[in-house]
Formats: C-alpha cells, structure tokens, sequence
C-alpha cells in the first residue's frame, strides 16, 4: 500500500519535471521554479488556515451571542429536557401559577402526556383547569389556552399576557430563569408594588411571592446622583426556603424550554443516526474516490 | 459524430435519441464535458450550490402545503409546521439552514471566482449571470424571511422597503407603498411576498443557473492555475489536462457533497437557530406592528451591506453606497485588466489587496450586526472605504502587474 502510494508520488513528480523540461525546451515560458510551487502550497495553507480561524472564532462567538440588555447577569439554571420528572413538576407549577394569565398554545397537552410519560388521563385530571366554549373541562388533544381574553388582561395589567410558548427562544432559558428569581419590593410601582432587576418596570406581578417570600433591593454607593441595586436580600421569607424555590423555577424553566422546542430531544436523536449514516457513507465516497482519480497523474 | 453513431442504437435510448438530444446533451454536459484535473478545495462548492438550490426547493414545496400566507395565521401556521405535521421540524430547519448555507456556499463560490480570476475573458457572460444569481437569490431570502412573521421578519422588511424611500423626487415613498401594498407592511405585503418567494424569483433562478451552467460549459472551467487547457489538445482533440466530468468529478463531488451534508446536517439537528445567527432570536416572537424590537439586525448574509448603508451619513448616500457595492461586483471583469487570472501567478500587491477586501468584507459583516457605536461606525466606514479601494485599486495597479510565469500545463 505504502510502497504503491509513494510510486505515485514519484511518478507525478517525475511527470511534473517532465513538464517543465518541455516548456524549458521551448523557450516560451521559464521553468517554474521549486519556490513557485511552494508559495502556492503556502498561500492555500494560509487560507485555509484563515477559513478555519475564522470558522472557529465565530463558533466560539455563537456561543455566548446573546448578551443581557440590560445589564444584568444572568444565571444558568441546570436544567435537562431528558429529564421527565423535572418537566412533570414544571408543568404543574406552570399551569397552576402562569396559565391564569398566561397561554401556551402552540403546545398540545397530549404532546406533553406523550413526550414527559406521562398518560393523558392523568394530564387531564390533573394539569387541565380551563374549560372550552361548552363549559367543559379542555380537552387534552387541544392546545394549552387558557380562559382569560386577551381584552381583559389588557384592562387588568395594561399590556396582554404574552404567549410563553415560545418565550425560551425569544429570551433564552437564563433570562427566564433570573427574571423568577429577580422580583424585589418596591412602593412606587402602584399595580404590583414589585418590580424587577431583569425587566424593569414589568407589569406581571410577583405570583410566586408566598413561595419565595419578598426580597428588597440593597444600594450600593452614590453614583452620577443614582444609588445603584447591587443585589437583593430575602426580607420576609416564603414557605419555600431559597434552594427550593430555586429548584422549582429551574423546573418551570426546564418547561418552557420543553414547550418551546419539544422536538429536541427527538431531532438530537435522529441526529445521532443520521450522522452516523454520513459518516459511513463518507468513508465509501472517499474511497470510490481514490478508486476512480488513481489513473488522474 | 459519435452522437450520429449512438443514434442508430437500439432500444429505448435509441429511440429517444431519435427523437431528443438525450444522449447528445449527457455527452455535452457530463460524460464528454472536459474539466481541468486540477481542482482543488474551491471548486466544490459549485455542486454545492446545486445541492443547496435542489434542498431549497424541495423542502420549500414541503412547506408550503402547511405554510398560511395570512398576517393572522403565518405565525401558527409555522409553529404548527413545527410541532404537529410529521418531520416537519426537519423539513423547515432544513429550509431555514438552506438558506444561510446557500450564502455560504455562494460566497465562497464568488472568492474563488476572485481568487482564480475566473471571471476574466471569456467568462465576463458567465461571471455577469452568476452576479445577477446573487441577486436573485438575495431578493429571494429578503422575501422567504418574512414568511414565518415574526418581529425581526416584519421589523426586517420594514427597514429594507423603506431603503426605497430614499429615491427623491416623490418617487420613494410611491414605490414603498407600491412594493407593499399598504401603508406599512401588512397582509398584502406578505402575500404578494408568498407568491414572488414560492414562484416568481425560483423560477428566475432556475433559468439563470441553466444559463450560468450553459455558459461555463460554452468556454469550459477555469482552474487554480488560471490557464486555458483548451490550448492543449492531444491527437483527439481532448484537452491533455482534462478529464471527462463524469465519472471523474461525479465522484469527487459526491465526497464534497458528503461532507457539506455532514455539516449541513450537524445544523439542523443539533443548532438549528445557529447561536441567533440562522434564525434569529427576535424571530420567535409574532410580528406586532405597533412594537419596534430594540435592536434590528437583517440576518448574517445581507449584514455587510447593511454595514456599508449604515456607515454612509445620508439614506439616500448610505441606499446609493449599498446598491453601488453590489453592482461594482458586476464590473470586476472589466476593472481587472491584467491578462494573467491566478493569484498564484499575480504579484504581491495583488495578493495584499485581496485578502484586505476579504477581511474588511467580515468585518463589514460583522459590523452589520451590532447596534451602532461611534466607534463601530468609524471601523465600518474604513471597511466600507476598503471595499471599494480595493475596485479603484485593482483597476490601476492591474494594467501593469508584476507577474510571475505563467506554466504551459497545469501544476500538481
């Protein structure tokens, strides 16, 4: 094998000062010299060197593309959609403490049943607290929308509750997860009396208060006529104590990340498979390959 | 010749043959089209193209049997795409990665054209139909992207259609209202941009990659040494340093097509939104006309001219800047008047001037896609002043480089 490939390489060497013999001979065009060549090995080096710095950096830039507006750090939750457990007391939490106000529907119960295995007699009797136009309980093929208009959630918090299906995507998972946890006391908002560090002036309300209790903010020192928030302190404590309710919004996290890309861990998957199969067919493309150029000098 | 032999064979071929050029085209284009033998790298992603092209469009007849070309149900039709119609998470990530990697490959299709010098006589025709490709296809993504409705969609289109605005003479704000069918972008917008997306601009493309293909096939490929192997024939008359492209560049290719799919695939499953770079992440949120997103960024392919539009101080300047960027592309194999096409046998000058233009072209890029700062503006401008440097540039410089020999018969 070895001793093949290299008296290929001799012979295209050989046929390559062949070649520059000939031109010599003719006198048209000067003989190329080693160093020509070699700038042409050199320069393709350099691009492609290029192309791959390049390729890399904006990986790496991907990865951290989405810096925080306003600000704020925020916190990774660790969090698994693998994991059902998690996503089943996600669900609960929100569609006990969200969908009052909040709908989801691009989602379908029976999607959830399906993918946190779970069946849909027991999403039914226990995650489905809205009714349809004939006054009965939903039904759990059906989208999760809830029984607020949006006209009335106009009236009562000055903006619609958005949709959180797709909210995961739009502000990622950190943002969600901090956001929950970033709600502190403060009296000149007159609606809620809360506002919060991630999204300033938010018009939702601190559902979660009596889980988390109530935090205010702690000043740091005067600057350009402003104290700046430099963090928050549990002021009056919740019936949940900070790590559990830490656990609980990572879980309604893990959620939403569910509900906004429930297909994910099927396409990583299939993913897999398919990769696999690329990879094998590669190596047949790279030796039918071989095969056919071994008569190309 | 051997086209009138084949006719008089039998069976089904020969009776087609009879009647259709079908052996006679297959020879033309595939078995009897001599390519150099020396391609390298750059020169798969003309098949790629292909390949992304055929993707496009079959996924794209895909999607439109579930797609809704109306403002009030666009948004839940692609979320319903996404979530309930079988594999149809598949069949739009691979739509929406078609895309960006349709620019991918185009842009490295054009630097190797820039490289090779490939667009030099006698292939100004075949450069001038893969720049009016470029353009089609541009026009096709601008369309396509408004389709699933959400805000960068809706906030997108708002922000290019009122580039035409800039036109004076009255005739700015006419053609704006013209092109959207409304006052702003709306339901009429989105429909008429349906039909140009699914049809209109298609089949323009269509048309110009058979003529892009016709035309290459006319004066044959060009290669890495930039030399005509035309010029030497053996006792056949096939050129000494090509080979036939099938089965030779079949083969290869189908190894490029592989490893394109490989990360192609390596996309769709595993980063489908690409870190907000393929879809962005404002996009997931439907298109409210009475709320503006803090931060509108068109998505990464039109970016460095959206850069160059921003760094000119005037709209109507920055519009003139940004269409001039492009169209000056149009005139390269009149601007680059030295005779030699390779880079391998041009002179360093030459060398410094390209690779400058293929730097400030990314950072143009990226500057397109970060919010306005004094400074980012100042980088833009000097890219900007770059970009076209380098056409000004080439034209004086390139009536008398220094170049190196030029061999006979191609290298390696």
């Amino acid at each position: 094998m070895i001793d093949q490939y290299g008296s290929q390489q001799q012979a295209r060497r050989q046929a390559r000062e062949q070649a520059a013999r000939l031109q010599t001979k003719r006198g048209r065009v000067k003989v190329l010299s080693r160093t020509d060549l070699q700038t042409g090995k050199y320069q393709r080096l350099l691009v492609l060197t290029t192309a791959a710095v390049l390729a890399a950096g904006s990986l790496l830039y991907v990865g951290q593309s989405r810096a925080a507006s306003t600000g704020v750090h925020l916190e990774s939750p660790r969090i698994d959609q693998g994991n059902d457990k998690s996503l089943q007391r996600g669900a609960q939490a929100f569609v006990n403490y969200c969908m009052g106000c909040h709908t989801a529907d691009y989602q379908r119960y029976s999607r959830f049943a399906q993918d946190a295995g779970l069946s849909e007699e027991d999403v039914s009797n226990n995650l489905i607290f809205t009714t349809d136009e004939a006054g009965e309980r939903t039904k759990v093929g059906s989208l999760m929308v809830n029984n607020m208009t949006s006209e009335y959630g106009k009236q009562a918090f000055g903006v619609a509750p958005p949709n959180l299906a797709l909210t995961a995507r739009s502000r990622g998972v950190d943002w969600i997860y901090t956001y929950l946890k970033s709600y502190y006391v403060d009296p000149s908002i007159a609606t809620t009396g809360v506002n919060n560090l991630v999204y300033p002036g938010t018009a939702m309300p601190h559902v979660l208060w009596d889980l988390q209790g109530l935090q205010t903010p702690i000043y740091g020192e005067e600057v350009h006529g402003a104290r700046p928030i430099t963090g928050l302190e549990l002021t009056q404590e919740g019936s949940m104590s900070p790590d559990e309710y830490d656990d609980l919004i990572a879980d309604i996290t893990n959620f939403m990340a569910y509900m906004s890309d429930p297909i994910k861990e099927t396409r990583h998957r299939v993913g897999m498979y398919v990769m696999l199969f690329l990879f094998l067919l590669l190596g047949v493309a790279y030796i039918l390959k071989k095969e056919y150029w071994k008569d190309v000098v | 010749m051997s086209a009138n032999v084949d006719k008089q064979g039998g069976g089904v071929l020969g009776w087609i043959d009879e009647r259709f050029p079908l052996t006679k085209m297959l020879e033309e284009h595939i078995t009897k089209y001599y390519a150099p033998k020396n391609f390298n790298f750059w020169y798969y992603f003309g098949s790629l193209a292909l390949l992304v092209l055929i993707i496009q469009i079959v996924t794209g007849i895909f999607l439109t049997m579930n797609y809704k070309p109306d403002g009030s149900l666009a948004f839940t039709s692609v979320e319903y795409i996404m979530r309930d119609v079988n594999f149809g998470w598949l069949i739009r990530y691979m739509h929406s990665t078609g895309a960006s990697m349709f620019f991918v490959v185009i842009y490295l299709h054009m630097f190797r054209a820039l490289l090779y010098g490939s667009y030099k006589k006698p292939r100004e025709l075949l450069w001038v139909f893969g720049m009016l490709i470029y353009v089609a296809l541009m026009a096709e993504a601008f369309m396509g992207y408004l389709l699933p409705w959400g805000q960068m969609s809706y906030w997108g289109a708002q922000v290019i259609i009122s580039l035409f605005g800039a036109i004076p003479f009255g005739i700015g704000d006419a053609l704006t209202i013209w092109l959207k069918g409304d006052y702003i972008v709306s339901d009429a917008t989105l429909n008429r941009f349906f039909a140009l997306h699914v049809i209109a601009v298609p089949l323009v493309l269509v048309f110009l990659v058979a003529a892009h293909i016709l035309a290459l096939h006319e004066v044959g490929s060009n290669n890495p040494d930039g030399i005509e192997i035309k010029k030497n024939k053996n006792a056949e008359g096939i050129p000494k340093d090509g080979i036939p492209f099938h089965p030779y560049y079949t083969v290869k290719d189908f190894l490029g097509a592989v490893v394109f799919l490989i990360v192609f695939f390596a996309i769709v499953f595993f980063a489908p939104e690409m870190g907000g770079y393929f879809l962005e992440h404002a996009n997931f949120v439907p298109a409210d006309p009475l709320k503006t997103p803090e931060h509108i960024a068109p998505v990464w392919y039109f970016t460095p001219f959206y850069a160059i539009l921003r760094a000119v101080p005037d709209k109507l300047g920055g519009v003139i800047a940004m269409g001039g960027a492009i169209f000056v592309l149009f005139l390269l194999p009149w601007i680059d008047r030295n005779p030699v096409r390779s880079i391998r046998y041009r002179s360093s000058t030459y060398k410094i001037l390209l690779f400058t233009f293929a730097i400030a072209f990314v950072i143009l890029g990226y500057m397109g896609m970060q919010t306005p700062t004094p400074v980012g503006t100042l980088i833009s401008r000097i890219c900007a002043g770059i970009y076209f440097g380098y056409f000004i540039a080439l034209f004086f410089i390139s009536r008398n480089e220094k170049n190196k020999p030029v061999p006979e018969r191609v290298t390696s």
